[in-house]
């Protein structure tokens, strides 16, 4: 369904932008008023393999080949974009599409900025950390080792930034709830605690969607400002938790709802870049926190710093919390094993080295939770080999102290890969 | 002959500009070094209200391969004096950075970094720099940020060694030597229009490792209080990196002065969403 969707908005695009393409060329009016389309885009091949057996996933992690087109014009009244990927995926054993971005963006009046359509959206002061940012993110394909801008996932929604003297607000209103593109045991082997087992391939994860057009929406709000060189910003959502937290009676996941109400500020810290932010995840559908198969609510924080250590040499230290609320009644109420904490602790430190003109990037991202006792490392190198040719090397590894935790349990997916890129 | 004031001989940067009128050469024995420093500030970096233009870079490395750099700037002065300053520099090329945008909010107080902001379009975000190191590549070329962004004339001792038939030439001494790479530096003042048309920056033992030069100096028309004013402006100079054999010759074109654009320009609207003026 939700594809058709997507593809009718594309030809929607098309058809308004296609006057433009009938006329390139031509003299006269229309070529006034449309400009040529910028056309660019890239080919890729990317390789990846597990450096362990996992008796529940292929062994290879990823292995696609996949070409990006991007489309841009402009009239007087207003801007047009267009981004797709299509790529072979040997781990699916499919050919894949995705529509990246199609929207027009429209600056009517002084005070008001309008995006309608497939956008990628972003806020919050984290660094690949969201507390706040409740747009959808890619989870699997940010853990065996796609390109960063995948970590994203397009939102179809409608963006209104209003600008004032006092403050800014930037309201998204999505008709149809966009959830992570989460783990499914497709690409990614994950804890299943129903079986009580790692599981894979052999028992992919089904969903019960809400996807009820303007029913099952999200709103997110921003309202953010600019004090004494501060940011300072606070956020709402009104939606449903974007991976499964819940589940049916008969086993399928659900996403239950989910308000989010939180604050950021960043600025200067003595040489560096210091943010804070909070948020407090309310859990509609399990207030008190007495259903087990529902995530209780949460209290969530992040402190941050980011500084220059030396030349052309970036590091970033975060520290981050979940804190699980109702949490004797979500204990009382829990059968089995494995419970979670109350408290969650992640740290993260990301260090990157620029090299070679800045051609060569070489960066580390890593997450340790003392807590779990479990963290993920993210090793990557990237060559600019020219304007045009990329090449890219990494790994995701994870390690566990237990199979249920949160990185814990990918460990069997830990994983090397290489990437060869064209751009135009 | 060394004062404790001065200016800075910023790089050949993008926005090279003067009065329009250029008078008589002045006479070394008029001016003091900080005027000569001082006017040649203003010129390298602070003429007109604002500017706009396209900027090429092209780096050749030791080998002889090259590599672009395409974006457009705007710049806004923040008030009178030459101190505070915006810009805003949108990529065209190369196709990693396409479209990304850079905003920087520049303090001319010593104690106070420039704010920095990045957005990057594939991911909509709005990353906030954490660079405190001015003296770093600007993208990759052998221009340093500093070239691009102007050293603050309060950062260097300056001494007026010798006036040519057309030029000044004025040595400057950084006062914080641990935070440069370089032991000083040699600034060619055109007497004339008081341009800075080539740096030469000195390593220990008076090893020359790296110069800046105007090549094209072009008089760029704009108006000013209601009238028409010409700005000399540099349209093409070079950097060269005698460590590591590298070149880089920039070239700045479809520039124009005193716009009038909005501060707000330089607010995280435009930096998520550029105005045209920026993209084209």
């Amino acid at each position: 369904m939700e594809k058709w969707t997507r593809v009718a908005f594309l030809l929607l695009l098309m058809s308004l932008i296609s006057p433009a393409m009938a006329v390139f060329g031509e003299e006269g009016f229309f070529v006034d008023r449309f400009p040529p389309i910028e056309v660019h885009g890239f080919c890729e091949v990317r390789a990846g393999v597990r450096t362990q057996e996992d008796p529940f996933e292929k062994q290879i992690s990823m292995m696609e080949a996949r070409a990006q087109a991007e489309l841009y014009t402009y009239t007087d009244w207003a801007e047009f974009k267009y981004k797709g990927d299509v790529w072979a995926d040997a781990v699916t054993e499919k050919g894949e599409y995705d529509t990246r971005e199609a929207w027009i963006f429209l600056r009517p009046t002084g005070f008001l900025d309008i995006k309608l359509g497939s956008q990628v959206l972003t806020w919050g002061t984290g660094d690949l950390a969201f507390v706040n940012d409740l747009f959808p993110k890619d989870w699997q394909s940010f853990f065996i080792g796609r390109d960063d801008e995948y970590l994203k996932a397009p939102s179809t929604a409608a963006k209104f930034g209003f600008f004032t003297q006092l403050a800014n607000l930037d309201l998204v209103y999505t008709p149809r709830f966009d959830a992570d593109r989460h783990i499914t045991g497709e690409y990614i082997s994950y804890w299943n605690a129903d079986l009580g087992r790692r599981a894979g391939r052999d028992a992919i994860i089904l969903t019960d969607m809400p996807d009820r057009w303007f029913k099952d929406d999200e709103i997110a709000a921003r309202v953010y400002r600019t004090i004494r060189n501060y940011e300072i910003a606070v956020y709402g959502y009104w939606g449903f938790w974007k991976n499964p937290a819940g589940e049916t009676q008969s086993g399928k996941s659900t996403f239950p709802e989910l308000n989010v109400y939180g604050a950021s500020a960043r600025g200067q810290v003595g040489r560096g870049i210091g943010n804070v932010e909070f948020a407090y995840y309310h859990s509609l559908d399990d207030r008190n926190g007495s259903n087990p198969s529902i995530r209780n609510s949460e209290m969530r924080y992040l402190v941050g710093y980011a500084q220059e250590i030396a030349k052309e040499l970036n590091g970033s230290l975060q520290y981050y919390i979940e804190q699980m609320l109702n949490y004797a009644d979500y204990r009382n109420s829990l059968e089995g094993n494995s419970p979670r904490d109350r408290l969650r602790h992640v740290i993260t430190l990301q260090v990157t080295k620029l090299s070679m003109n800045q051609n060569l990037e070489l960066s580390l991202s890593t997450y340790f939770s003392p807590s779990d006792l479990d963290a993920y490392l993210r090793p990557k190198m990237h060559y600019s080999y020219t304007d045009q040719l990329t090449l890219e090397a990494g790994a995701n590894v994870f390690f566990g102290d237990h199979d249920h935790t949160f990185f814990g349990q990918f460990e069997k997916n830990s994983s090397i890969y290489a990437a060869v890129r064209y751009s135009f | 002959m060394t004062t404790t004031t001065g200016g800075i001989l910023c790089s050949v940067a993008c926005f090279l500009i003067l009065f329009a009128a250029a008078g008589e050469a002045a006479k070394a024995e008029d001016l003091t070094v900080h005027e000569i420093v001082r006017k040649a500030n203003h010129m390298a970096s602070y003429q007109g209200r604002d500017a706009k233009g396209r900027v090429r870079m092209v780096i050749t490395d030791k080998q002889g391969r090259t590599r672009e750099r395409v974006f457009n700037m705007l710049r806004r002065d923040d008030g009178e004096g030459d101190k505070d300053q915006k810009s805003f520099a949108y990529f065209h090329a190369p196709a990693d950075v396409r479209k990304m945008v850079y905003v920087v909010h520049k303090r001319a107080a010593l104690e106070k970094d420039d704010d920095r902001w990045l957005y990057m379009p594939s991911l909509d975000l709005v990353k906030r720099i954490a660079a405190s190191d001015k003296r770093t590549s600007f993208v990759g070329s052998d221009f340093l940020y500093e070239d691009i962004s102007g050293r603050s004339p309060a950062e260097d001792l300056h001494e007026l060694i010798e006036t040519t038939p057309d030029h000044f030439v004025i040595k400057n001494v950084p006062r914080k030597p641990k935070e440069v790479e370089f032991e000083y530096y040699i600034a060619h003042v055109d007497r004339k229009t008081f341009m800075p048309v080539r740096m030469e920056y000195f390593k220990t033992g008076d090893r020359l490792y790296r110069i800046i030069e105007a090549r094209k100096i072009e008089e760029i028309q704009a108006r000013e209080d209601g009238g028409a004013v010409l700005y000399p402006t540099v349209t093409e100079s070079v950097a060269r990196d005698h460590e590591y054999g590298s070149h880089t010759v920039m070239t700045f074109s479809d520039i124009k002065y005193n716009i009038g654009f909005d501060e707000d320009i330089f607010t995280e609207r435009y930096l998520r969403r550029p105005p045209r003026d920026a993209m084209r």
